[in-house]
């Protein structure tokens, strides 16, 4: 069954508090090439019946991203491509 | 007549039963309000108090907002009704887009808890006019995602609106843009603040009794209201 998946970021000019205290944990890996980390959220929405790209853009808009502070995508992902992202 | 000033309780409200006792010291009686239940029982005033409401998943108060009683309280402070989002209140007023904005992980990512000056920037408002502006208030704050954003535009209008509530004096808590600790609607009846005034109403167990004026300030804007 394919799935909706949401990305939401926090917008380029907010802050990113927690992306910057991964980002300075990096050197202690080792780590000295990376220059930003930013963190987000992905959201797996599986619709009872034919995934509506539209309805879930309405939800994403209303409840999983607030658009004061984050952006969002919305994309159709088959389900083995969601084995995969997760491997 | 004594004024009745609601108070709501969401799944994992903290701080109901503080800001329902600091309305009764303020002289109103405090009427508890349940998340589920749309009816608002006749109040001349809404608190909605601090904590984790829904867990604060997702991020805070995004699930608060869509709460059967949230619904009724959004039309009713369109129509007035003086409504004081603090902490995790202040997080769902701008949520359910009552108040510009949003509050974000404190920038040091460590939760805050200690007493704290602000100033009072606007005594216009239904919930601060017992104070003078420029007043400084002592009130604990207590919260990990108080981060006060909001785009530059929107800043200047507050600013210039004069709808800066209140900022945080000696030290900025959360990293808030501008040191904002608490905003107005445009009409002033619609206060979110993100320190707690209902935790500095008596002597034996806060840092103040400061934070009793913003109760007695609705007290006073009901009286003066029109009916």
């Amino acid at each position: 069954m394919p799935r909706v998946v949401v990305d939401v970021m926090l917008k380029p000019e907010i802050l990113d508090p927690q992306g910057q205290a991964v980002a300075n944990a990096l050197p202690r890996l080792g780590v000295s090439d990376v220059a930003s980390v930013r963190i987000g959220r992905r959201i797996e929405i599986e619709f009872a019946g034919e995934p509506d790209l539209d309805r879930a853009r309405e939800i994403a808009d209303k409840l999983l991203a607030n658009p004061v502070i984050e952006d969002f995508t919305v994309r159709l992902v088959e389900a083995d491509e969601t084995a995969d992202a997760r491997s | 007549m004594t004024a009745r000033v609601g108070v709501v309780t969401f799944p994992g409200s903290l701080d109901d039963g503080d800001a329902a006792r600091a309305v009764r010291i303020a002289g109103a009686e405090p009427v508890r309000l349940w998340h589920g239940d749309p009816d608002l029982h006749g109040v001349d005033a809404v608190v909605l108090p601090g904590g984790f409401s829904y867990g604060d998943y997702l991020r805070c108060g995004a699930i608060a907002r869509f709460a059967p009683v949230m619904e009724t309280i959004v039309d009713a402070a369109h129509g007035g009704l003086p409504v004081l989002g603090i902490c995790n209140g202040f997080q769902i007023l701008c949520e359910a887009h009552l108040l510009p904005g949003a509050l974000t992980r404190n920038q040091h990512l460590h939760f805050r808890n200690r007493d704290q000056i602000l100033r009072i920037e606007s005594a216009g408002t239904a919930w601060t006019n017992a104070f003078q502006p420029g007043q400084e208030v002592l009130i604990p704050v207590k919260n990990g995602e108080g981060c006060y954003v909001a785009d530059t535009a929107t800043l200047d209008q507050l600013e210039a609106e004069g709808r800066v509530v209140a900022r945080y004096v000696g030290g900025n808590p959360n990293g808030s843009q501008r040191d904002i600790a608490a905003i107005t609607n445009p009409a002033g009846n619609v206060v979110g603040i993100m320190p707690h005034p209902e935790h500095a109403v008596e002597a034996l167990t806060g840092p103040s009794l400061d934070g009793l004026g913003f109760f007695t300030s609705v007290l006073k804007h009901l009286v003066g209201a029109p009916a």
